[in-house]
């Protein structure tokens, strides 16, 4: 493989990690919840496109806005229901409450899918390899840059540009404030949260053909996660992109040229950047 | 006079373990389990309850020392005392290293910090599999009979003497240390981080000092565990273990020295029960133990009851009382 195509290859992993972790960032920005549930949620959307294609028979592409409204719905009601109430509570209890559930969340998926390996059928159009300035990339990692670049340019214009973007911004910087001058922080905080699940889900269902998946994708991917959040800065979401592109071509540069070590190198690499950045690298808290 | 009550407490520390041997011969593999996982999370102990460094990577030391004593017993070091000592030594230094990492940081820093620690670990244990043996662990380790009497045999007799005596004596030491001005200090410092240094203590080395210990108890947990069973595997290592510990300890109780032996009794005896249906079976259930756990210990569970019943009852008094 080429310098050029490990670089392909970094990137469209990054760009699955940013969609993935973006909701974490907001959660962690927004609410200051350390929300280790964030991968089981990127694995509900990926059941969901699984049993969507395999149950019903619609194809992978169609599944994936279903998987959107599904996560968006679970993200909602998980903030509504158990959420909302562990806000003000230690770090500490929101830890164990999020481990309690991702538990639950693997348990289930074994129960319903017992513990191997799901896949999907991918269309014709996104198998095998395109040619883009004489470069062979591959068609599923060209077609999931292109998606994240779309959303991220949604969300960017949702966030600087809508009414609710700038409430989503007004009550990052200061919650108390925000609630004085009127806006309905609480929500905006469900807003988010339902958004953030939508796009973790939607991750999840594009990650099936990339990294595979089974009960443990949960845990097995959330250091991943959480490293992008916490490397990038909790809260900015151009942080979070470029750690998680970072990332994603440190970890597949790593991978190929070094395999021997593997992902080692990712989390030295975490503590030594977290060491010298501890609000992460475009943190807004110093 | 209140010395004999005082005596008789002191020496319940010491029946317990006697009675956990009369009353279940028949569990005396999951008895050591039980002390080991209690001294692990007595170590965690130190860090939580006293320091109030929460760990997300506390079985980095666990698995430091379990690796320790494994690889002294491949190459030929049979003795188990010395082992566990060198276990102890080397879980220790590398808590002294790396928490210098965690220490200067705070909230989601210092959580992912221990988070990666716990990781890297675990990875370089994986890759370096020539020493390790990766995947496959060190299995069927030797060891030379305990003081020169005790042999290590099948039913596990020895294995839990050992364990349970070395875990009461640590639980002693680590009394002792928790009831001395150092301890208090740690106290303080989880109570109230700022008004400790106004109070001239040096809120670092305290915290580095604590991290260290809890690392060399943690240590000597890993290389029981690893000289009881006679194996040793990545899973020592894993981040899994370090929840676990973590949802033993609080579901005992932190802060109390005694609650991580609690915990893990609980813990241990639950997933032997509830993982005879199925192991899916005990993890969801574990999930939402520890979820009820997260919201019980801010008033939840019962808290939640309560508003529920407030609830009902001003809805039924509205429905009573208005026209609607």
């Amino acid at each position: 493989m080429s310098f050029l195509g490990v670089a392909f290859d970094g990137i469209a992993y990054g760009s699955l990690l940013f969609l993935i972790s973006v909701g974490l960032s907001i959660t962690l920005g927004l609410m200051n919840f350390v929300n280790l549930a964030h991968g089981a949620f990127a694995m509900f959307g990926g059941y969901c496109s699984v049993w969507l294609t395999q149950a019903w028979g619609l194809p992978f592409l169609a599944t994936l806005p279903c998987v959107c409204l599904a996560g968006a719905g679970v993200g909602a009601l998980a903030e509504r229901l158990l959420y909302r109430r562990l806000y003000r509570a230690s770090h500490l209890d929101q830890v164990l409450f999020s481990i309690g559930l991702t538990f639950m969340a693997v348990a289930a998926a074994t129960y319903f899918w017992g513990p191997t390996q799901q896949r999907v059928e991918l269309p014709e159009l996104l198998r095998g390899q395109v040619r883009v300035l004489g470069l062979e990339l591959g068609a599923y990692r060209a077609f999931l840059i292109a998606l994240v670049l779309l959303i991220s340019g949604g969300l960017t214009a949702l966030i600087e540009l809508t009414r609710f973007g700038a409430q989503l911004r007004a009550a990052v910087d200061n919650a108390a404030v925000s609630a004085g001058l009127g806006i309905p922080v609480q929500r905006v905080f469900c807003l988010a949260f339902a958004l953030g699940s939508a796009l973790a889900a939607l991750g999840g269902a594009l990650a099936v053909e990339l990294l595979g998946l089974e009960p443990g994708f949960a845990f097995e991917y959330l250091v991943y996660f959480l490293l992008v959040v916490s490397v990038g800065g909790a809260g900015s979401v151009r942080g979070t992109a470029l750690a998680a592109i970072a990332l994603g071509l440190c970890d597949v540069a790593g991978k190929y040229y070094v395999p021997e070590i593997g992902s080692f190198i990712i989390y030295a690499l975490m503590i030594v950047l977290l060491t010298a950045f501890p609000a992460g690298l475009l943190g807004r808290r110093a | 006079m209140r010395s004999w009550p005082r005596g008789a407490r002191e020496l319940s520390i010491w029946l317990l373990p006697v009675l956990g041997f009369v009353a279940f011969p028949d569990y005396l593999v999951l008895g050591s389990q039980i002390w080991i996982a209690g001294l692990f999370a007595l170590s965690l102990d130190l860090c939580l309850g006293y320091a109030g460094i929460i760990s997300l990577g506390h079985a980095s030391f666990f698995g430091v020392g379990a690796y320790t004593a494994g690889l002294l017993a491949v190459h030929g070091w049979h003795e188990p005392l010395s082992a566990l000592c060198a276990a102890s030594l080397a879980a220790a230094l590398v808590g002294l290293v790396t928490s210098f990492l965690v220490v200067d940081r705070q909230g989601l820093t210092r959580l992912m910090v221990t988070l990666g620690i716990g990781f890297s670990l675990y990875e370089a244990a994986n890759r370096a599999s020539s020493v390790t043996g990766g995947t496959d662990g060190l299995s069927s380790l030797e060891l030379s009979p305990l003081l020169g009497v005790f042999r290590f045999e099948l039913s596990g007799k020895t294995a839990y003497g050992y364990a349970a005596v070395v875990a009461v004596l640590s639980f002693l030491l680590v009394r002792r240390v928790a009831s001395s001005p150092f301890g208090l200090v740690l106290l303080g410092l989880r109570e109230n981080d700022a008004r400790m240094p106004a109070l001239g203590v040096p809120v670092r080395r305290r915290l580095i000092a604590a991290y260290t210990l809890a690392a060399a108890l943690a240590g000597v947990a890993g290389a029981l565990s690893a000289q009881t069973t006679g194996f040793v595997g990545l899973e020592s290592l894993g981040f899994e273990r370090s929840a676990s510990v973590l949802i033993m300890l609080v579901l005992g109780g932190a802060g109390r020295l005694y609650g991580g032996f609690l915990g893990s009794a609980v813990f241990l005896c639950l997933r032997q029960l509830l993982s005879e249906r199925s192991p899916a079976f005990w993890q969801f259930w574990l999930g939402a133990l520890v979820v009820a756990l997260a919201f019980a210990s801010r008033g939840g569970l019962l808290g939640g009851l309560d508003a529920l019943r407030l609830a009902l009852r001003a809805r039924g008094a509205a429905r009573a009382g208005g026209p609607a």
